[in-house]
């Protein structure tokens, strides 16, 4: 197998790898960013940013996620794309292997993210087929069409937003009977006449011949089940962190996001963790980008002194 | 050099993939479509690995709204994979170059 050695290995390429591989690379550390498909991360399906600064008039997720790369790459910073499948973290040389190449270095920074969280309501098959996480993708299909989003916070009632320009009506699905969102999103999703908020209420199952045709909702408190006819149905209940390829390497917390504490340090010397892989109280692109810098300078320190 | 990737419409997609005489991945997606847009490139580069043997067309979606509709398409981006005449393969969503490798290993 080809092996190379770096000084900084970077996994996962979204708003907070980009970040700790332009610190790094700028900080002339010989350093790769590992991505398993493409750079971005969860912006590539954000429609809309307005609390990221510098962009006072907003910025869209994919235009945002262009940006970050080309400003990581000024700084010479390396990239291989595939997927993890082995990890050696412990120990002055750490090593990874994606496909045939093995790559090692002095310290890791991980940066793996989260990922949409599925409802598990037999939902996969209907993958393409009216199931989406990406309103920015998906939306323009559902033209005057009537779709189910499902969630309280802000992505879902945000993304709702986005999909009530095309969507005749959004019913909303929530399990509580009030938002979690940002009070401004809230204002906006309810004060928009095409969403329909279903409260108390969680998606028990979907069914139609060719693809999505009808949502079942059941309401919590009366146990009511009622089908709602709709074309699509989005999702946005939440993240689980993409850590499963790390086993029992680093202490995490009791939902799998990783432990580290306020110089990004994890269990294991040399290994770091940022954004929203780690076990944060707030998971925004100001607070990756921020951890990640955090999360190079440290990786920086460690290797002056190893 | 590679022959790149081919842009088609609704008017062209029978003629340059249904009676194509190689095998055809395509590639449905629109400029909003930030997935689409990110593994563009990977499409570039397949197109050049497979040149001679795998042909790799593009449709958008936004200008092209039959096509989609015609093979239930309600997802981007979503690549067909395509072997006289018929889809062998759908994949919805981003995905590892070394999956698309695999699914395009299948029709050749």
């Amino acid at each position: 197998m080809a092996e190379t050695h770096y000084d900084l290995i970077i996994i996962g390429g979204g708003p907070a790898g980009l970040t700790a591989g332009m610190y790094a690379s700028r900080a002339r550390l010989n350093t790769v960013l590992v991505e398993k498909v493409a750079t971005g991360g969860q912006i590539l399906i954000t429609d809309w940013i307005e609390n990221y600064p510098g962009f006072p008039e907003g910025i869209s997720g994919p235009d945002l996620s262009d940006k970050m790369l080309e400003q990581a790459r000024q700084f010479d910073l390396q990239f291989e794309y595939g997927e993890v499948e082995k990890v050696e973290l412990e120990g002055a040389v750490k090593s990874i292997t994606i496909g045939d190449k093995v790559l090692t270095a002095k310290a890791v920074i991980i940066t793996t993210g989260a990922s949409p969280r599925s409802l598990h309501v037999g939902e996969e098959k209907f993958h393409g087929k009216g199931v989406s996480y990406c309103a920015t993708c998906d939306g323009p299909f559902y033209k005057d069409k009537t779709v189910v989003a499902v969630g309280g916070g802000d992505t879902a009632v945000q993304e709702s937003l986005y999909l009530t320009k095309f969507a005749k009506k959004v019913h909303l699905v929530h399990r509580r009977d009030q938002l979690r969102a940002a009070k401004i999103l809230q204002e906006r999703a309810l004060a928009n006449d095409k969403i329909d908020m279903v409260w108390d209420s969680v998606v028990t199952g979907m069914d139609g011949l060719f693809g999505v045709e009808n949502v079942t909702v059941k309401n919590v408190k009366t146990n009511e089940e009622t089908k709602i006819a709709a074309a699509g149905c989005f999702i946005w209940i939440g993240i689980l962190p993409n850590t499963d390829f790390l086993g029992n390497a680093l202490e995490m917390d009791e939902w799998n996001f990783i432990k580290a504490d306020a110089n990004m340090a994890t269990s294991i010397p040399g290994v770091f963790a940022a954004g929203d892989v780690r076990s944060t109280p707030l998971r925004q692109i100001a607070t990756a980008v921020g951890d990640s810098a955090i999360a190079a300078i440290s990786a920086e320190h460690y290797i002056e002194g190893h | 050099m590679a022959e790149g990737i081919l842009d088609i419409t609704d008017d062209t997609f029978e003629t340059e993939v249904m009676s194509a005489d190689l095998p055809v991945v395509v590639d449905f997606w629109a400029p909003w479509c930030g997935p689409c847009r990110a593994i563009g490139p990977i499409m570039e580069e397949l197109s050049s690995t497979y040149s001679g043997k795998v042909k790799f067309v593009k449709c958008n979606v936004d200008d092209n709204p039959l096509s989609p509709s015609r093979y239930e398409v309600r997802a981007i981006p979503t690549l067909l994979f395509v072997k006289g005449g018929e889809i062998v393969d759908t994949i919805t969503g981003m995905t590892a170059k070394a999956k698309l490798e695999e699914t395009i290993g299948k029709m050749l």
